[in-house]
């Protein structure tokens, strides 16, 4: 490995700071559960909202749809964990395990066989995908009906409250996945929309989602969602510990990915699309990459919400929130992961948390009056968000140690007749300034 | 869609040394709903060409270079570069082939840095997996680092290396188009395509241009195919002409014989044109 660099170490320092202290003053109750849970509900929303920024801020592509991603992953997960919970039985686990995994590989297998086929229209390849998906889920229903009795045993034989961690720790990681391969089958016909065509058909898919939602306990005999009477029982396991790692996590991977070769390539797609088709960059795999790594945070990020409170509604998942993490990001800077973060814990703290201590009481609904006007008078006198494009130096573009170029390594570079008219041109824009122009002339 | 086809009439002003042309387009066909764009568009560049395409506006220039890059598909016809048919290959493929190409009205990644442009060229060879860049591995670090030292490099050979942590949008024009050949260059094609590179650039600044691409040509040993509307340009620096009006050619040839064909004239002047320009040479002389 390479050495570690000062931003790296400071970076690391502070994370440790952050959740030490925190988990500090949790401990000592000097912050009450009240603040607790709107820490903890903002760093979910920061895990999806760095998801979104990926999508619309580094990618530029405007999605509305990562709240039905949020709603799957919050149910997928809260569906494993309340059936060990209450029925002690592992087969929501062991089913979705053998969903998500056969799902998986079955996509990784058709995309290396489907992308020899050429001119396969977008529509084509979605059916192919989620016929094989809808296939592989009846399989593993089957199937996990085998092995559930054997993994139910061995967790059994664990220690109650480990073997609840295990299964709420997979929990998570399913739901992401599951977010992540629903996003990956959906976004091949949708991506191929333009942009403002791309959000009203995610705006559909967050519909969708929650019309389902309503619906789940008659639909499809997930007796224990309960439908839109609302999910309860399910274990409040989102600890602040497991919500920090999650979102560091999110944070370095996030990062590592943008400031590569990877992430400039999903950058320039947001820049100018025809000029990176023009320069050798597969838009649309790109394209659908970014979406699956958002829509896998928000399918994260549903699932640690979901185990906050212990309580699912599928209003919760209104169509209408699912310009919250856009708010958020928009607020903080577009295409800014520091601003994101502050951008997600102001949002949770101030709407969730001083409006309602300040304003007296029986006021308390209008802090949906106060915020608005917060965010209208921070749009007009920051209309880049609060932090534009700044990072803070750890998850900045870094350029590698450089060696200056060796003297005989320098070729031979334009001749000097090909740069002399440029000096004369000058300022920023020509057309700001004709008159050097004319001179020039 | 690609039938047999006999053979072009522009392969018989191809150079005999050269025993396959680098590029090769047959009978390409382009309509958008009812109107047909390029008709039956017929071309052959050879290894290391520098051939004009010129035509009044609308002519279908353009719409030409966008398939050749795969940014449209064509209605019918072949291209060929280099013996390979890629009329239906999509534009990234098409650049990992070796094509690549500059853009009318600049179109640079206008918030990113001049290094990160060129950078941004370089992807389709930047030899390390998306994992490696997740898990920041040693792969990682000593790719990126060969490959920015690489761009670094080549800023200089265009004499960006000034300006490495500029944000593109903020450069002068005449560095943006610069900037756009540079970037085009980066992934070291063997075919050059400049759609209207002068377009907006003072007299002074026409002049480097025209010595930047013989330098590039010289310096990549590459194959160029330029549009262009300032003749000056055209008729100082390519080696053979070819004219389209609405969506047909109507001439090829050398500059000299382009600028005395009458059907050019009239193309760009209007019918009548030709006649009368003859008159005026004759009262000159």
């Amino acid at each position: 490995m390479n050495r570690m660099s000062r931003s790296t170490l400071v970076f690391l320092i502070g994370a440790v700071l952050v959740f030490g202290v925190t988990q500090a003053l949790f401990s000592l109750e000097i912050l009450t559960s009240f603040w607790s849970t709107i820490i903890r509900t903002g760093a979910v929303m920061a895990i999806v909202s760095i998801g979104l920024n990926l999508i619309y801020g580094f990618n530029g592509q405007f999605s509305l749809g990562q709240w039905g991603f949020y709603a799957i992953g919050a149910y997928t997960a809260a569906d494993i964990t309340w059936r060990w919970a209450n029925n002690k039985s592992a087969d929501g686990l062991v089913v979705m395990l053998l969903v998500t995994g056969l799902s998986g590989t079955a996509i990784m297998f058709l995309r290396a066989k489907l992308a020899r086929i050429r001119g396969l229209d977008a529509l084509s390849a979605f059916t192919l995908y989620l016929t094989a998906m809808i296939l592989l889920a009846v399989l593993s229903v089957f199937l996990g009906g085998f092995i559930t009795p054997a993994v139910s045993g061995l967790l059994q034989a664990l220690p109650t409250a480990l073997s609840m961690q295990i299964v709420f720790f997979l929990a998570v990681l399913i739901a992401g996945l599951i977010a992540a391969e629903i996003s990956f089958i959906f976004g091949l016909p949708v991506l191929t929309l333009g942009s403002d065509y791309f959000g009203i058909a995610t705006l559909g898919f967050s519909i969708i989602v929650k019309v389902l939602l309503d619906n789940s306990d008659t639909m499809f005999g997930f007796v224990e969602m309960k439908g839109a009477r609302g999910m309860v029982g399910i274990p409040r396991l989102t600890s602040w510990f497991w919500v920090f790692l999650f979102l560091f996590v999110v944070v370095v991977v996030t990062r590592n990915l943008l400031r590569s070769s990877y992430g400039r390539a999903i950058i320039s797609i947001r820049e100018d699309e025809i000029a990176a088709k023009a320069m050798g960059i597969d838009v649309a795999h790109y394209k659908n990459l970014t979406f699956v790594i958002g829509s896998l945070f928000a399918g994260l990020a549903g699932a640690l919400y979901a185990h906050i409170n212990g309580f699912l509604s599928p209003n919760t998942f209104n169509f209408i929130r699912s310009f919250d993490p856009m708010i958020i990001i928009v607020f903080g800077g577009l295409g800014s992961i520091t601003g994101t973060l502050a951008a997600s814990f102001t949002w949770a703290l101030v709407l969730e948390g001083f409006l309602r201590l300040w304003l007296p009481e029986g006021f308390e609904t209008w802090r949906y009056v106060v915020y608005p006007i917060l965010l209208l008078l921070l749009m007009l006198l920051k209309p880049k968000g609060l932090f534009g494009d700044y990072e803070i130096p750890f998850l900045r573009d870094q350029l590698p140690p450089l060696e200056p170029i060796a003297p005989e390594r320098i070729e031979e570079g334009i001749p000097p007749a090909a740069i002399q008219a440029s000096a004369t041109t000058m300022p920023v824009k020509p057309s700001d300034n004709p008159t050097s122009q004319e001179a020039s002339e | 869609m690609s039938e047999i086809i006999s053979p072009t009439p522009g392969a018989e002003s191809t150079p005999q040394d050269m025993a396959r042309p680098m590029l090769e387009i047959n009978r390409l066909t382009k309509e958008f709903g009812g109107l047909r764009a390029v008709n039956n568009f017929d071309l052959a560049l050879p290894r290391y060409a520098l051939h004009g395409l010129i035509g009044p506006n609308g002519a279908g220039k353009t719409t030409v270079f966008n398939m050749i890059t795969g940014i449209y598909t064509p209605t019918s016809g072949q291209i060929c570069f280099k013996s390979q048919d890629i009329s239906n290959m999509e534009p990234h493929e098409i650049n990992q082939m070796g094509i690549a190409r500059t853009f009318q009205n600049i179109r640079l990644f206008p918030n990113l840095t001049v290094l990160d442009n060129v950078r941004i060229a370089y992807h389709p060879h930047a030899g390390y997996t998306m994992n490696d860049s997740i898990f920041r591995n040693q792969r990682y670090s000593n790719k990126e680092k060969e490959l920015t030292q690489k761009a670094l490099e080549f800023l200089g050979v265009f004499n960006l290396q000034g300006r490495r942590d500029w944000i593109a949008m903020n450069l002068p024009y005449g560095e943006q188009r610069r900037l756009e050949i540079a970037r085009a260059l980066a992934a070291e094609p063997q075919l050059l395509l400049l759609d209207e590179p002068a377009a907006g650039m003072n007299p002074a600044e026409v002049v480097s241009l025209m010595d930047l691409i013989h330098f590039v040509r010289e310096r990549f040993n590459l194959t160029i195919l330029l549009i262009e509307h300032q003749m000056r340009v055209v008729m100082g620096i390519c080696e053979h002409i070819t004219v389209m009006d609405f969506g047909e050619v109507i001439a090829r040839g050398n500059p000299e014989e382009i600028q005395a064909n009458p059907r050019v004239i009239e193309a760009y002047l209007g019918p009548g044109a030709a006649a009368l320009s003859e008159k005026y040479k004759r009262g000159k002389a």
